[in-house]
């Protein structure tokens, strides 16, 4: 089984426009959506859920008001500002609280409380989602409002979604990957075969890519670029080209900027089951010489050929 | 003021809301704060000057072998599992620390110091009028927040009650973004009208609300695609602060680095209308 990953660096560069294609050009792949604060993929390749997990992890402190004897020992401890002073109509202490969103659960305060006022409890941070898409499993998940420990939860994303592709003798592991490089990002790239990154030939969008790049060749993983949006400003991509030439990093492909996108988007479909004009077979193509990377699929000859 | 731009979904327009903001209050001292610390574009746009670059650290234990006894506490106290306590020797895994400080304080021996760990630099500077701060996350580093907070104290030190403070939040609906956003007055989310827009954009109000900050929506890339952010806006009484047309001409400059505001003039006006409008908004 090969892992996929899709990353970008930068936001709205296209990762899951691309994903989704890819899911459904990939015969028997396993999906998985590792943007897990904000997961789109399911609004094109519509998963029906099969099972629900609950995802806790670590934990978050609350004060017991009869116990605490407002000394503010906790309040001074406490790195994360998690510790609050709510103050009476004239000003006076009227007693401490914790801040779900800012407490790390450390629990410093926790050891540090000379009343044994403070209890840690466990933190419900998200569910994780097993379904089933019309191009095979998808694992997905949905960090909760204002949680932490997004890595985790990709982590569990991706090991389960391994464990299905296993079990099913899948050939594809396809992922759709957060923006950013910090703990998310580095998450899904853990034991990925390909990192795929989107670019965009924009200034900010170079500046992103090239962070990426960084990222995955620091994690010693194999690194494409695929260009989106190619004629927002050709300058800039022939400027891409030139910087993944000199890092030795290829260029795989790339689109130009269409209203067609928007529509498969708007309609909710992946764009190579959308439209079969120049961009679904540039995606095609692309699905190729990935297949060919791994010795999966044909090599690429001559004319391109409509495969839907 | 403080006013923070966000968006859930990434790519959406954040940063050319908030440089072309900044740009466009010119009656205020202006601070502009990058806490998109990951990937952080606004300086290829506001192009400041930096007079200023300082390395951010998170402390992180060192083990004083000749008074440690190996008793294992702190390794018992780090909910983080960044401390292994061996027969005769400690593993400190820095990379999982959060700096909570726990296992110095803990240490029965007294044999646990804190030393800087850098996760990123800092960069101070200006841009015109504008005092521009921004943070950088060295790549491979996982945890952007302590960085933010950093970025976002230094700027504390030079506000007064008039600055306008604009930060330029993360994508996102986690813990960057909470960092990124909170002690704000009001904060912009900028989408577009797309299905991802809108899926994303819900998920930010729900963080907002869970904050207790007040927003507004900004529409970027209008008339791209459907009208259900407009249903979804109106449904639940947001505010829609300014609309910016699909037009290719915007997004090439950019692609170019031009702030919408340098390459066609009259949106000067439209984001100093917006800013006025908040200030209504917060006045009710």
């Amino acid at each position: 089984m090969k892992q996929i990953l899709v990353i970008s660096g930068k936001g709205g560069t296209g990762k899951t426009v691309l994903t989704s294609s890819l899911a459904a050009l990939a015969k028997g792949a396993v999906l998985a959506d590792c943007d897990v604060d904000a997961a789109d993929l399911h609004l094109l390749l519509h998963p029906v859920v099969k099972e629900v997990q609950d995802f806790w992890s670590g934990q978050k402190a609350a004060i017991d008001d009869e116990q605490c004897i407002n000394c503010g020992r906790c309040l001074s401890l406490c790195r994360f500002e998690a510790v609050k002073t709510l103050k009476n109509q004239d000003g006076s202490l009227k007693k401490l609280a914790i801040d779900p969103v800012a407490c790390e659960g450390c629990r410093v305060c926790y050891y540090t409380c000379p009343v044994d006022a403070i209890r840690m409890e466990d933190r419900l941070s998200g569910q994780l989602f097993i379904s089933e898409t019309k191009y095979g499993p998808m694992v997905h998940a949905k960090l909760g409002i204002a949680e932490e420990n997004s890595g985790k939860l990709v982590a569990l994303v991706k090991q389960k979604a391994q464990e299905i592709a296993e079990a099913e003798g899948k050939t594809w592991l396809i992922i759709d990957g957060p923006p950013g490089i910090g703990c998310s990002v580095i998450a899904s790239l853990a034991g990925v075969d390909l990192a795929l990154i989107v670019a965009e030939p924009t200034l900010s969008g170079i500046h992103d890519m090239e962070r990426v790049m960084d990222l995955a060749v620091h994690f010693g993983v194999l690194a494409k670029v695929f260009i989106n949006k190619c004629d927002i400003n050709w300058d800039n991509t022939r400027t891409i080209e030139e910087i993944c030439q000199k890092r030795g990093i290829e260029v795989i492909g790339r689109l130009p900027f269409s209203e067609e996108v928007v529509r498969s988007l708007v309609a909710g479909v992946p764009v190579v089951k959308f439209s079969q004009g120049e961009i679904a077979e540039e995606i095609v193509t692309l699905w190729r010489k990935i297949e060919a990377i791994f010795g999966e699929g044909v090599v690429l000859s001559g004319k391109k050929e409509q495969r839907f | 003021m403080i006013v923070s731009v966000a968006s859930g979904k990434g790519g959406t327009g954040k940063t050319t809301v908030a440089v072309s903001l900044a740009l466009s209050i010119s009656e205020e001292e202006v601070q502009f704060l990058d806490c998109d610390v990951e990937e952080p574009n606004a300086s290829i746009f506001l192009k400041p000057q930096i007079e200023e670059a300082l390395p951010v650290s998170i402390p992180v234990p060192r083990i004083d072998q000749e008074k440690c006894n190996f008793c294992g506490k702190c390794a018992e106290v780090c909910a983080y599992h960044a401390l292994a306590v061996l027969p005769g020797k400690v593993l400190v895994f820095p990379h999982l620390c959060h700096g909570c400080g726990g296992c110095s304080l803990l240490c029965p021996q007294g044999a646990i110091t804190e030393v800087g760990r850098e996760i990123g630099t800092m960069e101070i500077g200006r841009s015109g009028d504008i005092e521009f701060i921004q943070g950088k996350l060295n790549v491979g580093e996982a945890m952007p927040a302590p960085l933010i907070r950093a970025v976002k104290e230094r700027a504390r030190k030079s506000m007064n009650s008039t600055t306008l403070t604009i930060v330029d939040a993360p994508p996102g609906t986690s813990c960057p973004v909470i960092e990124a956003v909170k002690d704000s007055d009001f904060c912009i989310l900028v989408t577009e009208p797309t299905p991802f827009g809108l899926n994303d954009l819900a998920l930010a109000v729900e963080v907002l609300r869970k904050l207790g900050i007040p927003f507004g929506v900004v529409i970027n890339r209008s008339g791209m695609g459907n009208d259900k952010v407009d249903f979804y806006c109106q449904e639940n009484n947001i505010p829609i602060l300014l609309r910016i047309p699909f037009d290719r001409e915007i997004a090439v400059l950019y692609s170019q680095g031009i702030p919408i505001v340098q390459g066609k003039k009259e949106y000067m006006e439209r984001f100093r209308g917006m800013m006025n409008r908040i200030q209504e908004l917060l006045l009710i």
